[in-house]
This record gives structure tokens, C-alpha cells and sequence, in this order.
């Protein structure tokens, strides 16, 4: 029997909200997080997209400047929801042997890298700072987590564009049951609100132009949805080992119950129009879960609002849910807060988990005229009541290159009311 | 040409830019890496941006002479005359 793998800490900052809470009231009530840029660039370079979702809290505001100064933007939000899943985990003792961390980036430091290249060009090498490479690597978010906390079992970091964030914690289940480590942070960053990859987002014609109104440009499943918005921020999952957990009395949000990863084959970037790498990704997820389609009560959609990728996700979770996807509550939660690449799948896992342990759904914002090829039960308006007992609920997340990630989250109740 | 006061309170600004430790500790006597806790990384950035503030080069052979703000002083001050 292999270990049980809860989740006993959540951390985030994300354009609706810079800690859990925050995020969480927002995606109850259903609010945007995106917002025309008023930085000078975007005219500059004359960019055809004027608005992206950007953080609602600097990370420079939690962060000392010192620290901060050490830190790709994309490592400044690493570290600050990190920060926030491990005081919300009440670990105080830990054997730090024992201790790993699984933080994604599907980017990486591209803010520095770009400055860095300015500099070199504008003032020669002697200018280029000598943090330069360690603050760009990909493998700056966990490095700097693991620093943080003084996690010695490993630090990694899955790079697989908009599925890194899930991969995470596909990987920081594997560490556990393996018995590699008992506890893991794992987690997904991403600040790349920056004009080159809007720029080259924008070029392939993946994001929305609907430049007079950013509030209402990420529409998942709506028939004039054009593309998705850019987002950036964090989210953060503290992985434990069920008895490590249970002997410290530890709160517990749900069971990280199955992942799986698989990949499609298909193109580098269009989806597999059948949806075959994600059919057998969520397939395989529900078997490494022990669990049937009809276990299944929520799915929170990686639906990032593309004219060509909300559908084939569609017709993978039909193949592998069968007639039970009728029964399925989906919250497409990017149209709140954009899409925050590598950090998407570990934001959405944090937000998967707190819908099974307060049994809620959050509100998909912007669905007027629901594609008639994707008819799923979309949650819009107000949160949905999930059932009680024990339930399970999936995050699908998938990124170019072909990647398909899936996790399943299980929780057995009772249902926890929220603080008034 | 900055006189020895001025060159003391710009590097004083630039350590405390990169690491946040208060001017005042920034003191003629005291060691980069004994006193103040300046690692080689951190030393390098100080010596790029004296190197601007103050318009002079320091070599990378000079830095490893420079262990004391004293020494980074004189050093400035002797490559600006």
C-alpha cells in the first residue's frame, strides 16, 4: 500500500488576491484580476495587447528590498506564497533531510535575462551584475524556496510550459510515496507580464485582444472567447506524508489521492483536437487514485479561453468521465484571473483543494453564450455546493509542448464552513 | 574628484543598497567579509556600481586586495587622481 499524501498548507499571490483568503473570497464572489498596463512599454513598442492580470500585491511590498533585490520577480512570488503554505502547514519541527521542494516555472527569469541583455548592450559587460545567472535560471524558484526553508531533500523544478505548476505536485507526490522525503513544498511561479513574451504570446494569436475591456477578455467556453490573458503570481501546496501529518495533528485540506502526467505527440503547440494525451492523462490520474469516474463531483478546467484549446479538454474529460461528465460541476477560473502559465496549475490546485474542503465551487465570470460544442455545467453567477461525504475533485492543466498534467484531489469531510 | 568623507558615504549607500546593512556601519576599519558579512557576489555588485558612482576602474586582481572599507576607499581615491 503506498503512502497517503495530504495537503496541509496553501500559499498564494495571484491578480485577485496576494495570500489564500484573499484569492479565495474573490473567486467566490467572482471578480476580474485583469486590468488595462499603464506601463510605458506597452506604446512604446506599440504592442497589440494593452492589458495582462498582473499580481494585486507587489511582491516587493511583502519581501525585504534586500531579499527582493536577489530575486527574479517570478523567485519573489516563489518565496512569498511558499512562505504563506508553510505558516498555513503549522510545521514547527521538521528533520529538513526529510524536507523537498517541487517548484515549477514554466518561464523562468526573463526579466532579468531581458534587463541583463539591455545592460550588456547599453554599458558593456563590465555592467552586468553578477546575480545575473542565478537569478534567471528556471530553477531560481525552487533553489530560493528551498534556501528559505532549509529543504535538503531535493529541489526541482518541472519545466513543461502551462502544466508545470500541476507537475509539481505530480512530483511531490512521487517524492513522498517513494519515501524520498515526507514533506514537500510544491508549487508553480511566473512573472512574465514583460512586452517580449506578450509580444511573442500575441504574435501566435493565443491571447485575447479585446483591448477595450480586460475585465471581460478571458471568457472560457464563451463563443466570442479570442484568446487568453496574461497572468502572474503563485501558488504554493505543502505535501505531507499522512502520518507525518496525523502525528502532529495537523490540519488537513484533502488527499493529493492521484497525478499523471502524459504527453501528446501531436504538435508543438495546437492540442491534440481528440484530446487523446489528455484523455489518458486524467484516466491515468483517477486509476493512481484508486477511483471511478462517478467519485468525481468537480473538475477546475485548465479552459484558458483560446478559441482552439477550451474544446479538445472538453471532449477528454467526456472520454474519460463518460455520461458521469453531465454530472461534473466545472469552474473555469481563469476568466477571474487570467492565465498565469507555470504558476496556473499549482493556483488552480490550491483553489481545487479549498473547493472540496469547504465544498464550493468558484464562479467561472464572463460566460454569456456558452459554446454549444462544449456543453458542460459551467458554475457562473454564484459558488455551487458540493456534496457531502467523500468526494473528489480533478485540476486539469496542459501546456505547449504537448504536456498534460491532472491531479486528483480527494477529501472525505466534513465540510468546513468558511471564517465569517 | 570626490574627497575621502564623500567616497566613505557613497560606498556606505551602495553596501547598504545590496545589503541593507545601515550606512553608519560602514566604517573605515571594518572587513567586507569578516565584519559586515559581504559574500564574493555581493562584494562584485559593490565594486560594479563604485565603479560607477565614483568613475574609476577596479580590477578584479585589485578586489581581492580591497579587505577593508578603508582599502576600497584609498583605493578609489588613488584611481581618481
Amino acid at each position: 500500500m503506498a503512502r497517503k499524501v495530504v495537503i496541509t498548507g496553501l500559499g498564494a499571490t495571484t491578480p485577485i488576491g496576494g495570500d489564500v483568503p484573499t484569492m479565495w473570497k474573490n473567486a467566490l464572489k467572482g471578480v476580474s484580476g485583469a486590468h488595462t498596463l499603464t506601463e510605458d512599454w506597452v506604446e512604446k513598442f506599440d504592442l497589440p495587447v494593452h492589458f495582462a492580470a498582473k499580481a494585486s500585491t507587489l511582491a516587493t511590498d511583502v519581501l525585504s528590498r534586500v531579499e527582493a533585490k536577489r530575486m527574479d520577480p517570478s523567485t519573489q512570488f516563489a518565496v512569498v506564497a511558499a512562505r504563506e503554505a508553510w505558516k498555513d502547514s503549522g510545521i514547527e519541527e521538521i528533520d529538513h533531510d526529510r524536507l523537498a521542494v517541487a517548484f515549477a516555472t514554466g518561464i523562468g527569469g526573463v526579466w532579468t535575462l531581458l534587463d541583463a541583455w539591455d545592460t550588456l548592450r547599453e554599458k558593456g559587460p563590465r555592467r552586468v551584475l553578477p546575480m545575473t545567472v542565478p537569478m534567471l535560471m528556471p530553477n531560481g524558484p525552487a533553489a530560493a524556496v528551498s534556501l528559505d526553508l532549509g529543504a535538503r531533500a531535493g529541489a526541482h523544478t518541472p519545466v513543461s510550459a502551462c502544466a508545470s505548476g500541476t507537475e509539481a505536485l505530480h512530483i511531490g507526490l512521487e517524492l513522498i510515496r517513494s519515501g524520498k522525503a515526507d514533506v514537500v513544498m510544491a508549487g508553480g511561479a511566473e512573472a512574465a507580464i514583460h512586452p517580449m513574451p506578450l509580444a511573442s504570446f500575441a504574435a501566435m494569436q493565443a491571447l485575447s485582444k479585446r483591448n477595450d475591456s480586460p475585465e471581460t477578455a478571458s471568457r472560457p467556453y464563451d463563443i466570442s472567447r479570442d484568446g487568453f490573458v496574461m497572468g502572474e503570481g503563485a501558488g504554493a501546496l505543502v505535501l505531507e506524508a499522512e502520518e507525518h501529518a496525523l502525528a502532529r495533528g495537523a490540519r488537513i485540506y484533502g488527499e493529493l489521492a492521484g497525478t499523471a502526467v502524459t504527453a501528446d505527440a501531436y504538435h508543438i503547440t495546437a492540442p491534440d483536437p481528440q484530446g487523446l494525451g489528455a484523455t489518458r492523462a486524467l484516466k491515468a490520474a483517477l486509476f493512481d487514485a484508486r477511483a471511478l469516474p462517478e467519485d468525481v463531483v468537480h473538475v477546475n478546467a485548465h479552459a484558458t479561453s483560446t478559441p482552439v484549446g477550451d474544446k479538445p479538454e472538453y471532449t477528454a474529460l467526456k472520454a474519460a468521465l463518460g455520461d458521469h461528465v453531465n454530472n461534473v460541476c466545472v469552474s473555469a477560473t481563469k476568466s477571474q484571473m487570467g492565465h498565469l502559465l507555470g504558476a496556473s496549475g499549482a493556483v488552480e490546485s490550491v483553489l481545487t483543494v479549498l473547493a472540496v474542503y469547504h465544498r464550493l465551487a468558484p464562479v467561472t465570470i464572463n460566460l454569456e453564450n456558452q459554446d454549444p460544442e462544449i456543453p458542460l455545467d459551467v458554475v457562473t453567477g454564484t459558488p455551487r455546493e458540493l456534496p457531502e461525504g467523500e468526494i473528489m475533485a480533478l485540476n486539469n492543466s496542459f501546456g505547449f509542448g504537448g504536456h498534460n498534467a491532472v491531479v486528483a484531489i480527494r477529501s472525505t469531510g466534513p465540510k468546513v464552513e468558511l471564517p465569517s | 574628484m570626490a574627497s575621502n568623507e564623500e567616497i566613505l558615504a557613497g560606498l556606505a549607500e551602495i553596501v547598504n543598497e545590496e545589503t541593507g546593512l545601515a550606512p553608519e556601519a560602514v566604517e573605515l576599519d571594518k572587513s567586507f567579509t569578516d565584519d559586515l558579512d559581504i559574500d564574493s557576489i555581493s562584494m562584485m555588485t559593490i565594486v560594479v556600481n563604485a565603479e560607477e558612482k565614483f568613475d574609476v576602474k577596479i580590477p578584479d586582481e585589485e578586489v581581492k586586495n580591497l579587505k577593508t572599507v578603508g582599502d576600497a576607499v584609498s583605493f578609489i581615491a588613488g584611481a581618481q587622481a
